[in-house]
């Protein structure tokens, strides 16, 4: 049936990970945010609490549970609802784990997941964007060429999330025409990566430029081996974390919102109590909703095994826009004290931009 | 277990009234809106059919069997079949007999007797008056007891199937010093002496709707005739109660929203279609034709809509207070359906003007859907009092 109630299972989760931004996140993510890098002890918690493994078979060092894309949803809400930036640095493993787990070859999940799935957190992740004008994940620019049994790459990627400290990504090429994924190891030959880029928003993310220079790799390095990847799928789960991301920063915003607007008097009485403010926050709220309940059902399909592509697009495509109008409202309610950066509705409003501006910050 | 997929049975319902829209409203619709209130005969096969029933076992009764896979209630389905028949034609929807508001009032707060009496007639529903609009606590036709009597005085507007309906529920004030503690409501039987009806409106939009105004001219009906109790409480308890049903009834009228965006959208699409304008739903927005990215823009508002109304149904269904996300349904869905049924006219151009396509009368159509049952503005203000816990004397 059509149900909107949590499982047991999904409350735990989404309550543990809410726990956890509020004692480590909530007061912190501004200070984060101005010193441009998140400490590594707040990462290493929440990857304690299952991220991005809890899906993966016990043989490869997950949890062996069901590989649950609502789940990853309910998760990326909550830590995004406490920092964006802390939410793709927590789960940017999940952009090399979870498409192996799910479309890649025996071979390739026994010899890539174990370490990726260890107790420690360690860096792995993806490169898809690209940084030229009119950049598309589906139809890249990025090239892999056949050659003598292994792959050779050529192309620039933008914003891989964590990829300086990367022990393995995965980078998005077109082969003959066909997007596939490729394992790049950290030091290949003809693999450069930039310093920290320098971003409108998530100051404390390091997002990198990632140069491939005939790069070669391996036969094996392509995820699925000779039948490649669901490429729409990858995509569709990557953009039900984008929407999912934004629920939780609109969520944040919101909130913010509310206190404020009741306690921040003018001409004698609250500013909630002004029309023109509290309609705008009503618009909020259930704009919210809408961003959340399209991450979900497109997450409720690709659960199903189902084709997600349109649900997940289209959910991605109005969390771009909506996120953006709802920060927005955040700023302009808080009206001067909203520019200010020590108010969390600012970083929000910058943050926000980025969930139509990339794909593939996290996967869900 | 969060799951937004529909189950089988109500995709079916889906299919089939859909089929029923297409095969029986769509080839009507134009007709009816050029033949503004005469009632649509090929609705008569439509007579007699349980629309608004009680249902047998009251919802949450019926236990399920151990291990068999819950359902889905009846706002679910309501949710599904209002926006299918929708997408085939609103203003025909609003002509099905018995399917009135005032069956829906009926069926909720009658008396067994009464339910025998009125259970079969087709009820339209009389709160609007020419001073009362949202305001609805504030009407002033007056209900005044003589003996075995309520004598009825006042004038009713907008009321929905006047002409065709065999009665109508009347809000009326039986202790205007009591404010809105006072508001009761009647059931009026056509025919009866000084209730007349006065005009019929012309509109904008569901013209096959028969949209009236009703006098009340010490009018007298029998004592049993009010629903629910008579008595006049302090607090405005009872008030609120009648309120309440708009909980229900507000996301019906998202739904409307939902089937005439889908049945304009769908339309478009075609046309894009025929056109070679694919879409697939993969490139990059700013890739695409602005045509392309209206389109997609405007789909995934209709999700939005969608998945807003069937959060409030759902709500409903499970017994859980839905009055702010019943009025967020509304609010989202009767705006961006009005915005959608514009911006597809604009898309189409010529053909989005021209009366030889249904898309002109789809832009029409929708605007009412962000008027009746509280208009855009009283749901903002709904969802805005609840979720910044304000008095209506806050934030007024």
């Amino acid at each position: 049936m059509f149900d909107l109630s949590l499982s047991k299972e999904q409350k735990m989760v989404k309550d543990s990970f809410s726990k956890l931004v509020k004692d480590l996140i909530a007061d912190n993510a501004h200070e984060m945010d101005e010193a441009g890098e998140i400490p590594v002890s707040a990462v290493q918690k929440a990857w304690e609490l299952g991220c991005s493994v809890s899906g993966v078979p016990e043989e490869f060092g997950g949890y062996g549970m069901e590989d649950s894309p609502i789940l990853s949803a309910l998760v990326l809400e909550e830590l995004a609802y406490g920092d964006m930036a802390y939410a793709v640095a927590v789960t940017a493993p999940s952009l090399f784990i979870t498409p192996i787990n799910d479309m890649g070859t025996e071979d390739q999940k026994k010899a890539l997941l174990p370490n990726a799935c260890t107790d420690d957190y360690h860096v792995y992740t993806m490169a898809m964007c690209e940084p030229h004008f009119g950049a598309d994940a589906v139809s890249l620019k990025t090239t892999a060429e056949k050659k003598n049994g292994s792959y050779i790459l050529n192309g620039v990627k933008c914003f891989a999330p964590c990829a300086s400290q990367a022990e393995k990504m995965l980078v998005s090429a077109s082969l003959d025409g066909e997007n596939n994924l490729f394992v790049v190891e950290k030091g290949a030959a003809g693999l450069t990566i930039s310093e920290k880029e320098k971003n409108l928003g998530l100051y404390s993310l390091e997002t990198n430029t990632v140069t491939l220079e005939n790069c070669e790799v391996p036969a094996d390095a392509r995820i699925g081996g000779d039948k490649g990847v669901d490429y729409d799928r990858v995509l569709a789960r990557s953009r039900v974390a984008m929407a999912s991301m934004a629920a939780g920063m609109c969520r944040c915003s919101l909130d913010i919102v509310k206190q404020y607007a009741v306690e921040r008097e003018q001409f004698g009485e609250p500013i909630a109590h002004r029309q023109s403010i509290a309609f705008m926050i009503a618009e909020m709220a259930y704009e919210t909703d809408a961003i959340r309940l399209m991450a979900w059902q497109a997450a409720s399909r690709l659960e199903a095994g189902k084709s997600a592509k349109r649900e997940a697009y289209l959910a991605k495509l109005y969390a771009g826009e909506m996120a953006m109008k709802i920060c927005d409202y955040g700023v302009q309610i808080l009206g001067g004290h909203g520019y200010i950066r020590e108010m969390n509705v600012e970083r929000l409003y910058r943050n926000a931009r980025s969930i139509a501006c990339v794909e593939a910050l996290s996967m869900a | 277990m969060i799951n937004l997929e529909l189950p089988d049975y109500l995709d079916n319902l889906k299919t089939q009234m859909k089929g029923f829209a297409e095969g029986l409203l769509r080839p009507i619709a134009r007709k009816y809106d050029e033949a503004e209130h005469t009632y649509p005969v090929e609705l008569d096969v439509l007579k007699g059919m349980p629309v608004m029933s009680r249902p047998k076992k009251k919802a949450g009764e019926e236990k399920p069997k151990k291990g068999a896979e819950r359902k889905n209630g009846s706002n679910m389905s309501q949710a599904v079949t209002v926006e299918s028949i929708c997408w085939g034609d609103v203003g025909l929807m609003l002509s099905i007999p018995g399917a009135g508001l005032g069956n829906a009032a009926i069926v909720a707060v009658a008396t067994d007797e009464q339910m025998e009496r009125f259970g079969s007639k087709w009820a339209a529903m009389a709160i609007t008056e020419p001073g009362s609009g949202s305001d609805a606590g504030s009407i002033q036709t007056t209900a005044v007891l003589d003996g075995d009597e309520w004598v009825l005085n006042g004038e009713k507007i907008f009321v929905t199937c006047a002409d065709r309906c065999d009665a109508v529920v009347v809000w009326a004030n039986v202790d205007p010093s009591a404010g809105k503690a006072g508001i009761k409501s009647f059931i009026v039987e056509k025919g009866t002496p000084g209730f007349t009806l006065e005009k019929l409106e012309h509109k904008l939009g569901i013209r096959a709707s028969d949209t009236g105004t009703f006098f009340l001219k010490d009018c007298r009906i029998p004592k049993d005739n009010i629903l629910g109790s008579a008595e006049v409480k302090k607090s405005t308890e009872g008030f609120k109660g009648v309120m309440k049903t708009f909980d229900n009834t507000r996301p019906m009228v998202a739904s409307m929203s939902n089937g005439v965006a889908g049945a304009s959208l769908e339309f478009l699409k075609q046309k894009m279609e025929e056109a070679g304008i694919a879409l697939d739903y993969n490139e990059n927005t700013n890739n695409v034709s602005a045509m392309q990215k209206e389109y997609y823009m405007m789909e995934a508002n209709l999700e939005a809509m969608r998945l807003l109304t069937y959060k409030a149904s759902w709500m409903a269904d499970e017994k859980i207070f839905n009055n702010v996300e019943a009025s967020m349904s509304k609010a989202k869905a009767g705006r961006a359906g009005t915005l959608i049924t514009q911006k597809v006219c604009e898309l189409l151009g010529s053909m989005g003007f021209t009366r030889e396509h249904l898309a002109e009368k789809w832009m029409r159509d929708s605007k009412i859907l962000d008027i009746f049952e509280g208009t855009g503005q009283i749901q903002h203000l709904i969802v805005a009092r609840n979720i910044l816990k304000l008095s209506r004397n806050e934030l007024k």
